[in-house]
């Protein structure tokens, strides 16, 4: 064999084996948290509070950290795409290309860039001058804090793919800026749009380091904003902490659950949108 | 209101939110850096950064410890990830067939969504018995697992989607043309690779590198919760570490309770804070710059 077909050949299987390692690693970390949790996993895991004793072994769920999750997931991603979508509108319908639009987009990625624990930091250092305990409202904020700039940015790129004789069209019916941003732009994005909420919220639910600092932990389930709540990633954090290994391995049950709600939103995003996508003009 | 008055008065609300974000992250900046005045004020920048006593019941702080963790942990994060990654996207871009591209992109962004914790309780399970039993005593080495190469490992895995995804669309940006003259004057598929494409898109490949070196800078359960948190400078990749995050949220709840002790906790969010800004705006900025220059 020549040379250059050697090296082609050594080249070829190192591909073919990285690519192997990332989609293995994948499904590594799912059977190995299947594998350690599914002994734990049962129904009253997700539909019961936990009891007396609960992180000694006795009985009792995790329904605390589901509701809190939802709520704070809820919460912090409808905040971002109420303040995403404007600035995204923004960016692509009044700054167009200008130098303006890819300072304010520069500025987005570095904030996209800031690990969720420096604004879980910032936020905690304000809680501190507001002498305001651990609460939903601080975890809230939080997050908002840290999924606004992917937002905004993912539905940036969204918009841009707007096809532009769109705009012209609804412009030459003598429609305004505004008219044309929420009329036709967003209705036309609805698709993406979708995709980046369902995306952000993931990533909401996913987090553990920035709500650490602000959200508290309860074993109620918050009724009010002011209410310390418990987050799944915590919950399978404060679980594989304790020394019983009953409890550890509910860790890894609690685990299961949140890459189950976390597996079906992405999966829920690839199909909305393919759905979503037959109803709009290309 | 008519519709013109609609019109501005809408685009001048939203014109003040956006510009509010531009000022999020200089108030983040500037609390986070008056909250170190403190701390900068009384401790030399010199021993801050270099010294590696962390004595905070003797008003110590050196944050060598906690500097040189991070950087070890995202180095054997970065060396196990970019090869293995690089050589994923080009075979995703340049020779995978459209059926085998469309089963593992899917399963890329997965990857990607994959919550921070989930990494961690993996790393516990699965990453910290394996680098105990296996892979250290064939070094002869003893180590509780808990160490820089298994913070790497998680590490590593947690930065595959994100240099994958952005190195692949800079490979598949490449005109296809330039593929076509290579292989016109008989090049391999990999000569071309090396040749033609990894040089046209050098700047991209490198800009997605420093954007997969950012995320692992910050990243702090997965880390936390197989490195160890022991403040020493690790002689080895075997010895544990104590990285920053790991630094910041195990810390939080006592911060009040010492003289000078919430400064320094805030310090080492704005070193945080500052070293992912610049290297966000170094990824972003570079293949423009390049470009212009190549014109």
């Amino acid at each position: 064999m020549k040379p250059s077909a050697v090296e082609e050949s050594l080249f070829r299987g190192l591909m073919i084996l990285s690519t192997a390692l990332v989609v293995g690693s994948l499904l590594a970390v799912f059977a190995s948290v299947a594998f350690k949790g599914l002994p734990a996993l049962s129904v009253e895991m997700i539909t019961q509070t936990p009891k007396g004793g609960y992180y000694i072994g006795k009985e009792g769920g995790i329904l605390n950290a589901i509701v809190g999750s939802l709520y704070l997931a809820i919460g912090a991603t409808a905040l971002s795409l109420l303040l995403g979508l404007p600035v995204a509108l923004f960016l692509t319908e009044v700054c167009g290309d200008t130098r303006t639009a890819s300072y304010y987009r520069r500025v987005l990625d570095v904030l996209c860039g800031v690990p969720s624990i420096v604004y879980g930091a910032f936020v905690f250092t304000i809680m501190i001058v507001l002498r305001a305990r651990a609460s939903l409202l601080y975890g809230i904020v939080a997050v908002t804090l840290f999924e606004f700039p992917l937002m905004t940015r993912a539905i940036d790129e969204v918009l841009k793919k707007v096809p532009q004789r769109l705009r012209e069209t609804t412009y030459a019916l003598g429609a305004t800026r505004w008219e044309v941003a929420t009329r036709v732009v967003t209705r036309q994005a609805l698709p993406g749009i979708l995709s980046a909420f369902l995306l952000c919220f993931g990533r909401a639910i996913g987090d553990a380091a920035a709500v650490l600092l602000t959200v508290g932990y309860t074993d109620n389930i918050p009724t009010s904003l002011s209410d310390q709540a418990a987050t799944l990633p915590l919950a399978v954090f404060f679980q594989l902490a304790t020394p019983m290994p009953e409890v550890q391995q509910r860790a890894y049950a609690s685990g299961i659950i949140l890459l189950v709600i976390v597996i079906t939103l992405s999966l829920a995003s690839r199909w909305g949108s393919k759905k979503l996508t037959r109803y709009i003009n290309r | 209101m008519d519709r013109a008055g609609v019109d501005r008065t809408a685009w001048a609300v939203i014109r003040v939110l956006a510009v509010s974000c531009v000022a999020l992250l200089l108030l983040i900046a500037g609390v986070l850096f008056s909250k170190s005045i403190p701390i900068l004020s009384s401790v030399p920048l010199t021993n801050l950064l270099f010294s590696s006593k962390w004595f905070p019941l003797r008003g110590e702080f050196g944050f060598m410890a906690f500097i040189a963790g991070t950087l070890m942990v995202t180095l054997m994060a970065m060396i196990i990830s970019v090869p293995v990654s690089l050589l994923t996207a080009i075979y995703l871009s340049e020779y995978a067939s459209m059926r085998v591209r469309n089963a593992v992109k899917p399963l890329i962004d997965l990857l990607a969504g994959i919550p921070s914790v989930i990494f961690g309780i993996w790393g516990v399970a699965f990453v910290v018995p394996a680098v105990r039993y296996r892979v250290a005593p064939m070094f002869g080495i003893n180590t509780t697992g808990y160490c820089v190469l298994s913070a790497g490992i998680v590490l590593a895995i947690m930065v595959f989607p994100i240099i994958i995804s952005v190195a692949e669309e800079v490979l598949r940006a490449v005109p296809r043309s330039l593929r076509e003259t290579a292989y016109s004057l008989g090049a391999t598929r990999w000569q071309t690779v090396k040749h033609v494409v990894l040089k046209e898109a050098s700047v991209g490949v490198l800009a997605s590198i420093i954007l997969g070196f950012t995320r692992a800078i910050g990243e702090t359960m997965a880390v936390l919760m197989v490195v160890g948190n022991v403040a020493q400078v690790p002689g080895t990749v075997f010895d544990a570490a104590y990285p920053l995050p790991s630094l910041i949220a195990n810390n939080y709840g006592e911060m009040m309770s010492l003289p000078l002790y919430d400064s320094a906790l805030m310090f080492a969010a704005l070193v945080l804070l500052l070293a992912v800004a610049g290297f966000t705006v170094l990824a972003r900025t570079l293949p423009r710059r390049v470009a212009r220059l190549q014109q």
